[in-house]
């Protein structure tokens, strides 16, 4: 069965018609990028993934093993397997990143009518998943983004992602704003989640990202449709012509 | 530490209830005659026991409440409350006078301290908290006492303190809150029923957490209790004061008194988790809590600290405040005030620098949501002698939704021109993103909220006693419970 199935998918934002009518089927173990404009609505599609209030699908579904999760809270979501690595990661002062994650650990065990996590059992394997990413203790122990830099929040949605290990990860240009050494950073912290049972949505304006995590499908989303779709090589073109020939001027 | 275990035990379930502490308590209760009078004053004084220039000091503030009117000052709105229409005496009727041992005491009481998490036994406490239990009216039990004394440490119930240091009592009560201080203070002068006494020695550092929890039980009964700590120099004691009330419909009046002293180099770290009950979500119900605390810094070098975390009560209006009279003294306060439904909470701070280099800090964090209103209201005062004294203040508020308030009142009164004050303010929403970013990740809308609010808290949260800190994190969730969506 596919993990991912989102059929005829239409949605609106404050009533304004943003995603047309997308289908993606995504198998276990893939990883899917989507490519396209800014303003095309990548983000939206994001956001109607993981159950945003606001963002009301008004045609079509988005199944998870076959089922619907359109009924389902953004919280539910969660604990059933989706993640997605924010564009513009929130900050929330005054909550220790080790606060935060062990409560957003704690919230799949509840789920799951297991106790919570021991504090130390939790530290040594956070600190196992931190080392990958080059992410410090004193980082661990600052406020959930507060005063991060760019490239640090990025690292930081995949220390969530790699302690939460969803089934399926939605990673919303999360190489935007980063110079090549912490995109090297980021990609490997990426690569090392990659897996039989985990997809992924890697979100992308450009095929840099996609030279290190490596696609096994191509999507080109434009106006709020998927234009075209094919292997990692259509990156390569877009890389080439741009995206003037999918109907969207290059928008700022 | 067993301490901190049993707070979590207590804390589980706290989570499993709204208002875990709405239980009512099946004693025989001994009162005074309904309403307030002169006889009703001698009748509480009598039972007591107390000397006579204790009777003598409350008819005269009896006689000066009758001249005052109650204060309208406060963001406030609340029926007119009817002094005679309440019982200013309980006291669970005991056939001796009174418990000498824990065996003694009523099973139906401990069982009510087992519900409210009080392990009362001494075997339970050997993470060190000793508690003086008030219940209504008279204190039941004070566990630990011995170990205190072989310090010289004295903690006990008032009445108590009234009969075995009956001079100290005298020489200190009423010189900080005087009886004629407001008109809720000077009706706990009249008609105050129990509360504590502490007082540490000279150069001692009291070696564990001293800790009240006070309980109205009895209906239509008014509590007031009356606390004193005496810090003499250079010495140290941190007191907690935790505070329940079952859940009635009708309100109930909490007027209550504390008085700090701190001598040359002492210090006094007061914490408060009030949750009295604040009534349900209609406004119906619940506790008006009209508390006056203040500390003198009497000495050089002193310092008095006052922590509150405000969750309950259906009206809040208290001012914990510190008189900086000794050279190079600290006044520190650190409140979070929560009101959810239709809570009101007026409350705040008062500085009152008079020796030289005296420092303040005031840190305020208010949170409203539902139709609560939400009031910070602190006056910095800078006297003529007080030379390079400093005041910090921050006010910080957060809104959980749109049909709620907030409202922030500072008074200066600047007559030192070598005095310096900053005062900085911030209003903020939990914003949609925060609580979207927080669902991602799994948590519930509520867990979400608990979340940000205590982020927003810290601050204050981590001058709270580890004990405490876990149960008011807690305490935070629970009032906010179904603010939000
Ligand atoms: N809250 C909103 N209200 C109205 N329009 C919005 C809102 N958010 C996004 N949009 C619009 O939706 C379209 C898609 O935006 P977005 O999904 O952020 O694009 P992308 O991520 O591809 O840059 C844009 O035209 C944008 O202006
Ligand atoms: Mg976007």
């Amino acid at each position: 069965m596919s993990l991912i199935e989102i059929k005829n998918l239409h949605a609106t934002v404050d009533g304004k018609p943003i995603l047309k009518g997308i289908d993606l089927t995504i198998e276990p173990g893939t990883v899917h990028a989507i490519m396209g404009p800014n303003g095309s609505g990548k983000s939206t599609l994001s956001y109607v993934i993981a159950g945003r209030e606001g963002y009301e699908v008004t045609d079509g579904d988005i199944l998870l093993d076959g089922k619907s999760i359109l009924e389902m809270e953004a919280d539910e979501r969660a604990i059933a397997g989706l993640f997605l690595a924010f564009q513009y990661p929130v900050e929330i002062p005054g909550v220790a990143n080790t606060t935060f994650l062990k409560a957003a650990v704690n919230a799949r065990r509840k789920a799951a009518g297991e106790p919570e996590v021991d504090a130390m059992q939790f530290l040594k394997m956070l600190r196992e998943k931190t080392k990958l990413l080059g992410v410090t203790d004193e980082m661990l122990k600052r406020a959930v983004n507060v005063g991060f830099s760019g490239g640090e929040k990025k690292r930081n949605e995949i220390l969530q992602m790699a302690v939460l290990e969803p089934r399926f990860a939605v990673l919303d240009e999360t190489d935007s704003g980063l110079d090549i050494d912490a995109l090297k950073i980021v990609a490997d912290g990426v690569n090392a989640l990659r897996s039989p049972e985990r997809s992924m949505l890697v979100i992308t304006h450009y095929q840099r990202l996609l030279d290190y995590i490596v696609p096994d499908k191509v999507h080109v989303l434009a106006m709020g449709r998927i234009v075209a779709s094919g292997g990692k090589e259509l990156a390569q073109e877009l890389e080439a012509t741009g995206y003037a020939g999918y109907g969207e001027p290059e928008a700022a | 530490m067993v301490g901190t275990a049993e707070t979590l035990e207590q804390v589980q379930a706290v989570q499993d209830q709204k208002y875990k502490y709405g239980f009512i308590t099946d004693i025989e209760m001994e009162r005074a005659p309904r309403g307030l009078s002169e006889d009703t004053v001698r009748f509480i004084s009598a039972k007591k026991g107390e000397p006579e220039w204790m009777l003598e000091w409350r008819l005269k503030a009896y006689r000066h409440w009758l001249t005052m009117e109650e204060p309208d000052w406060a963001k406030l709105g609340y029926p007119a409350i009817d002094y005679q229409d309440s019982y200013y005496y309980a006291a669970p009727k005991s056939k001796d006078d009174r418990p000498l041992s824990l065996d003694e005491v009523d099973p139906e009481l401990i069982k009510t301290y087992e519900k409210l998490g009080i392990p009362l036994q001494e075997q339970k406490w050997l993470a060190g908290v000793a508690v003086d239990a008030v219940f209504d009216s008279v204190s039941v039990a004070t566990t630990y006492k011995k170990k205190l004394e072989e310090k010289g440490i004295i903690f006990c119930s008032i009445s108590e303190a009234l009969r075995d240091h009956g001079d100290m009592v005298r020489e200190y009560i009423g010189s900080v809150v005087p009886y004629s201080d407001n008109f809720f203070a000077t009706l706990n002068s009249a008609v105050f029923t129990d509360g504590s006494f502490v007082y540490i020695p000279k150069g001692v550092r009291c070696p564990m957490e001293l800790s009240t929890y006070f309980r109205i039980n009895a209906s239509e009964t008014g509590q007031f209790e009356r606390t004193l700590i005496i810090a003499d120099e250079g010495s140290y004691v941190s007191y907690l004061e935790g505070c329940t009330a079952p859940q009635r419909d009708e309100n109930q009046l909490h007027a209550a008194v504390v008085e700090l002293v701190t001598l040359d180099d002492a210090e006094i770290k007061y914490s408060t988790v009030q949750n009295w009950y604040p009534g349900d979500e209609n406004g119906k119900g619940g506790i008006y809590n009209f508390v006056t605390k203040r500390g003198a810094c009497r000495g050089r070098n002193s310092k008095i600290a006052w922590t509150q975390v405000e969750t309950g009560s259906a009206i809040t209006w208290k001012y914990p405040s510190c008189i900086l009279q000794g050279d190079n003294s600290v006044g520190e306060f650190y409140s979070v005030a929560i009101t959810n439904n239709m809570q009101q909470a007026d409350t705040g701070t008062k500085m009152i620098h008079i020796g030289k280099n005296t420092r303040s800090t005031i840190i305020s964090k208010g949170i409203s949501a539902g139709r609560a209103n939400n009031t910070y209201r602190g006056l910095v005062k800078i006297m003529p002698k007080a030379e390079n004294a400093r005041n910090y203040t921050q006010c910080d508020s957060l809104l959980i939704g749109s049909k709620c308030g907030a409202h922030t009142v500072p008074y200066i009164e600047q007559r030192n021109p070598t005095a310096k004050i900053e005062h900085e303010a911030t209003t903020a929403k939990i914003s949609e993103d925060q609580l979207f970013y927080c669902k991602q990740r799994g948590l519930s809308e509520e867990d979400a909220v608990s979340i940000i609010v205590n982020g927003f808290c810290k601050e204050v949260m981590k001058e709270l006693p580890m004990e405490f800190a876990v149960e008011a994190q807690k305490l935070i969730g629970i009032s906010l419970e179904g603010s939000v969506g």
